[in-house]
């Protein structure tokens, strides 16, 4: 697919909105445009969903395209893949990621390989909403980011926006995407974008120049990244959340750093990447998953094959660790500030 | 007493005056050198059944999630409430179908013995409920099958060659040779994509049905599990969904006794029927004599009426028994008496139906014997007209490089990478 970013709408169009309100226009837009999309899950009907992503579209849309599931995660993506055989194209909830197992053999052996193993007669032209990581006193059962297990999978796409803008535009790509997707939704940066200080006041989006959303129709095509900061001295990979953290943490260090935004993990913008690599010839890869097989793995094998001969120092991961998501023990297990600081100095040291 | 694994739990009931618990795990009744023996089952007489109307609620028929709903009777005749009473070129259609069915599996086991493919599944003793619920479902009706299901494509005239590419994953294979033999994938006949894991398909059968309830289309959705899959919380995720949007499907469990060497005990069935799954969802269920084609039929029409008429899921529980093995790849007499299917009480679907129409004047032993003939011809010469695309493993496929084609719609960078990398490690290698 050949897909630019095309603003549709006027600017008189474009208003602001938090990433809830981003992700519920593009669900909006979508079944405006599209009368086979449908939006399913736990909650997510007359209710609106429990963080609102849904709010008015069953009022909107009616009940046989907006509509509560029964709690089987297994059963929403199950059906999913049956509605997406008859021709429709779901957009499923689930309600956090760390619900997303049980559905794990449906998304895995079903959704992801239908395709292939039907060489095309039958796709799961499916969008997997679903809010993941930590940062919100969730507990290990609301706070995980399993990005790595689906990235490690053939056959389907993961994307991760950090802007309610690209929120609007990922999702809108991603549902008009005849491959499966998931599409975490970073939840600490539902509300407005996150420092990595937790015991400071919660920003709002309001004011935020990524807070301001056209109304209409618009896309950002999957698997090209952002560059979200220029830089010179060393490059940043991350995405969601930990795209805030890195920004603030980089500001506040005075570091010419560039800060690259994946956007999309599989497909995966390797040009960008390697580009930037070879300019700066220093990489810190940040994500708040588990270390040990986690997306930043991938991440280092990929520069260190293309980008070897350009390194000025060893790739550095700050990443959650091996651990389950500790509750009250979060802020030590979240790769805040301190953490990127101490591995940008370790890097720059070289 | 001692206590061999340490746990302590002796000691602890010491002065406590009750009974050991026990673990129950269940032993089929017979084992291979053992005898056979059917004679508790309960076999209700064939005119037995009540038959409801369509509209029934679920709660008022639930004796039929543990009866027997039969048509063809111990002495050939099709009697009661749910005789279909089809003409008789319709008997003779079932007949030939399954006959098919089982000329191409005879064919197809051989020739994974003769080393032409990896694998092969037959449906042996099961030919009636795919041929009767094929014959009972209008053509552009979804399926979502299993994998002993085969009939269905036999009696949608799917070509045979075609199924046998297949099962060679040769040139000719619309699948590329990407799936295991027997994965069949045929959009045209309403045939789901078989998946190797068991019970997928029964939430995607629903979904199917749900999205074609929304739409306000008139097309419902079938789908089959063995009895050993109800087990999968898929299934129970299905029935919940089937009953919750009350979909237009029909959810077939064929219960053929073996879940490779695991007997139907070991999906409950010691405990109560499969067809009373249905109870505890509210849904409207059947036990119908697999074996009986005339049964399936009937049981399959009532539920697609029902279906049709927005009354919502029926589940059937298909009372069968599986003559063959697992698969290529088991030997059953390593885990079940020999004796089973010979003695299998309900008989074989294919023997039933001729003698009923042979009763009936329309059908004789002579007819049969040519038409047997005449399938096992269709089936070789079939056979040989897909071996000219190749057999496994003999350098007859799809070219490497389409093993990554439908990854995904288009084809991303790293698989394009990858591709080109091992073109380029056989070419420098000379190959």
């Amino acid at each position: 697919m050949s897909m630019t970013d095309t603003l549709i709408e006027t600017p008189a169009d474009v208003q602001q909105m938090n990433m809830i309100q981003a992700i519920n226009s593009a669900m909006d837009v979508m079944m405006d445009r599209d009368p086979t999309v449908v939006v399913m899950g736990e909650d997510v009907g007359f209710f609106g969903g429990v963080f609102r992503a849904t709010a008015g579209l069953q009022a909107k849309h009616g009940k046989n395209r907006v509509f509560d599931t029964p709690i089987t995660e297994c059963g929403i993506i199950g059906v999913a893949v049956g509605m997406g055989a008859y021709g429709l194209r779901p957009v499923p909830e689930i309600q956090f990621a760390d619900y997303i197992y049980p559905a794990l053999d449906q998304l895995v052996s079903e959704a992801a390989r239908l395709r292939y193993r039907s060489a095309g007669e039958f796709i799961a032209p499916m969008t997997v909403r679903s809010p993941f990581g930590g940062g919100i006193f969730g507990g290990q059962t609301h706070s995980q980011s399993p990005e790595g297990i689906f990235t490690h999978c053939s056959g389907i796409k993961t994307v991760i926006p950090s802007t309610p803008y690209d929120a609007k535009g990922l999702l809108i790509a991603a549902i008009e995407d005849n491959d499966p997707t998931i599409f975490f939704e970073p939840k600490r940066i539902y509300n407005g974008p996150f420092d990595g200080h937790y015991d400071t006041p919660a920003k709002s989006w309001a004011g935020h120049a990524d807070a301001q959303v056209p109304a209409g129709y618009y896309r950002i095509p999957l698997g090209k990244a952002r560059i979200a900061r220029e830089g010179q001295a060393l490059t940043i990979l991350c995405y969601g959340t930990m795209v805030h953290v890195v920004e603030n943490t980089v500001a506040a260090h005075g570091v010419d750093a560039e800060i690259i935004d994946l956007r999309s993990l599989v497909p995966l913008d390797i040009d960008t990447i390697e580009e930037s690599v070879r300019k700066t010839g220093r990489c810190l890869i940040v994500h708040e998953a588990t270390r040990t097989s986690g997306f930043g793995a991938e991440l280092l094998a990929q520069v260190q094959e293309r980008c070897f001969y350009h390194l000025e120092a060893p790739i550095e991961r700050v990443t959650g660790f091996d651990t389950p998501y500790p509750h009250s023990l979060e802020w030590a297990y979240f790769p805040g500030p301190v953490r990127i600081r101490e591995a940008i100095n370790k890097i720059m040291k070289d | 007493m001692s206590d061999p694994i340490g746990s302590g739990v002796t000691e602890g009931q010491a002065g406590r005056n009750l009974p050991p618990l026990r673990l129950h795990v269940p032993e089929p009744p017979a084992r291979p050198g053992e005898s056979a023996d059917f004679t508790h089952f309960d076999i209700p007489a064939a005119d037995a059944a009540p038959r409801p109307d369509e509209t029934a609620q679920p709660g008022d028929m639930r004796d039929l999630a543990y009866g027997l709903v039969r048509v063809l009777d111990e002495d050939g005749a099709a009697v009661g409430a749910w005789n279909p009473k089809l003409p008789p070129e319709t008997h003779l259609r079932m007949l030939r179908y399954m006959a098919l069915t089982r000329a191409f599996d005879a064919r197809m086991f051989r020739a994974q013995r003769q080393g032409k493919t990896s694998f092969y599944m037959k449906s042996t003793g099961e030919e009636a409920v795919s041929i009767g619920a094929a014959l009972a479902l209008a053509r552009d009706d979804m399926c979502f099958p299993s994998y002993r299901q085969q009939g269905i494509l036999l009696a949608r005239d799917w070509p045979l060659v075609d199924m046998m590419n297949q099962i060679y994953s040769n040139t000719g294979d619309r699948l590329k040779g990407r799936q295991l033999p027997i994965m069949y994938s045929a959009r045209e006949a309403g045939f789901f994509s078989i998946s190797g894991n068991l019970t997928t398909q029964y939430p995607q059968a629903v979904g199917w049905a749900m999205a074609s309830a929304a739409r306000g289309d008139t097309r419902i959705a079938a789908t089959w599990c063995g009895e050993g899959s109800t087990a999968e919380g898929d299934f129970h995720s299905a029935c919940t969904f089937a009953s919750v949007y009350r979909a237009p499907v029909i959810m077939n469990v064929v219960n053929n006794q073996w879940a490779i060497s695991s007997f139907s005990g070991f999906a409950g069935a010691e405990a109560t029927t499969f067809a009373a799954r249905a109870v505890g969802y509210g849904i409207a269920g059947l036990r119908v004599d697999g074996n009986d084609i005339l049964a399936v039929y009937a049981a399959t029409r009532w539920a697609a009426d029902r279906a049709r008429a927005n009354g919502g899921p029926t589940l059937i529980e298909h009372f069968t028994y599986r003559v063959e093995g697992h698969s290529t790849s088991d030997d059953p007499t390593a885990y079940r008496s020999a004796e089973e299917s010979s003695l299998w009480p309900l008989g074989d679907p294919i023997a039933r139906l001729k003698a009923h129409c042979i009763t009936l004047g329309i059908w004789d032993e002579d007819r049969h014997a040519a038409m047997d003939k005449e399938l096992a011809e269709l089936v070789r010469d079939a056979a040989r007209e897909a071996e000219k695309n190749g057999i496994l493993g003999h350098g007859l496929h799809h070219p490497m490089e389409s093993m990554f084609e439908d990854v995904f719609e288009e084809m991303p960078w790293h698989l394009k990478e990858q591709q080109q990398q091992m073109l380029d490690e056989w070419k420098a290698a000379g190959l």
